[in-house]
């Protein structure tokens, strides 16, 4: 039982490998988490959905290098994302900017949902206004009583 | 809305979905390209140490010389890079190109044994050992090319290797003075 439960707290606790090695790291802690956090949001452009951080391509290796030399130069984490955009595009940012290209892209989901809720709404809506039934006339209730049979 | 209408929306889902799958099969669209941003833009900065002993370091001057011109990055150890290394060896020989080759992460030595064994396009030669002029030009890879005009702005950017329809397509009409 304790064996299990510590392979378990152990894959709980377990973090991805990164790709960045110790010798690419700056030594001041703070631009060097600084540096992690933009690995992060910077997507390998040679990769399948992979970012910086995570990726043992050369192109890569080499991205993060640019990173922490602008860090290093005093670029503010803005200035470091722009840099990366006017060399490889907005296809450089694991999270697309907002605007008009992009659109469908953030909006999309959220206006399915929407329309999908209204209708929704409306279709209970108008069930509850349909009007009660008129109860039956005299004419109907003798009807009704001999086809049940009574 | 009429219930009968509600029947065709999966349908009308259907017929989208199909049009859409339709249109990216023909119109050659290619998901796993990632474009260039480097395209109508004045060519990055130029600043390496030529790859042949004895030759002057390379320079923006010379993306600014008012003819077009072609830079071509490669490395010894990338395969697709001999596929395309005849076609600009015929660029240089037969229709008297300007080609910049820059040896991206490769040894110098290596480089140059290379280009001794398979013959040397390259005007012009340059070492980028550390990928530091890769970024600067926004490079993923080898090889890539980029078709730059006479006033060093870049008219066309290769993400790997050139071919036979992109040299008779793009590459000899840019030559020529057209825009690709």
């Amino acid at each position: 039982m304790k064996r299990v439960l510590i392979l378990l707290l152990a894959i709980l606790f377990a973090l991805p490998a990164l790709a960045v090695d110790p010798s690419e790291m700056l030594k001041d802690p703070a631009l060097e988490a600084r540096a992690r956090e933009i690995g992060q949001a910077l997507r390998c452009v040679v990769c399948q959905n992979q970012s910086i951080d995570d990726s043992a391509a050369e192109v890569a290796r080499d991205m993060r290098r640019a990173v922490r030399e602008r860090l290093t130069a005093g670029d503010s984490d803005a200035q470091v994302f722009d840099f990366m955009v006017a060399r490889y595009g907005d296809y450089v940012l694991l999270k697309p900017p907002f605007k008009l290209g992009t659109l469908v892209l953030w909006l999309g989901a959220p206006m399915l949902l929407l329309i999908a809720a209204s209708a929704i709404m409306l279709t209970a809506l108008r069930r509850r206004a349909t009007a009660p039934l008129p109860p039956l006339s005299d004419e109907e209730r003798e009807r009704l009583r001999s086809l049940l049979g009574r | 809305m009429s219930r009968r209408l509600l029947f065709l929306l999966p349908l009308a889902t259907l017929a989208l979905m199909a049009g859409f799958f339709a249109w990216s099969l023909m119109a050659g669209r290619d998901p796993a390209s990632i474009g260039s941003v480097m395209v109508g833009r004045p060519a990055p900065k130029l600043d390496l140490r030529a790859l042949r002993e004895g030759d002057k370091p390379l320079t923006d001057a010379l993306l600014r010389t008012g003819k077009p011109t072609i830079v071509n990055f490669f490395a010894s150890w990338c395969t697709p890079c001999l596929a395309e290394h005849p076609l600009f060896t015929r660029l240089a020989q037969r229709d008297g190109a300007v080609i910049i080759g820059i040896a991206w992460k490769n040894k110098p030595e290596e480089a140059r044994a290379w280009l001794a064994k398979l013959g040397d396009p390259f005007l012009y030669a340059g070492q980028d050992f550390d990928g530091r002029t890769g970024i600067d030009w926004g490079l993923s890879g080898v090889p890539e090319t980029y078709l730059i005009d006479g006033n060093g702005i870049v008219r066309f950017h290769f993400r790997g290797p050139i071919t036979e329809k992109d040299v008779r397509d793009t590459i000899l009409p840019f030559l020529k003075g057209g825009k690709p």
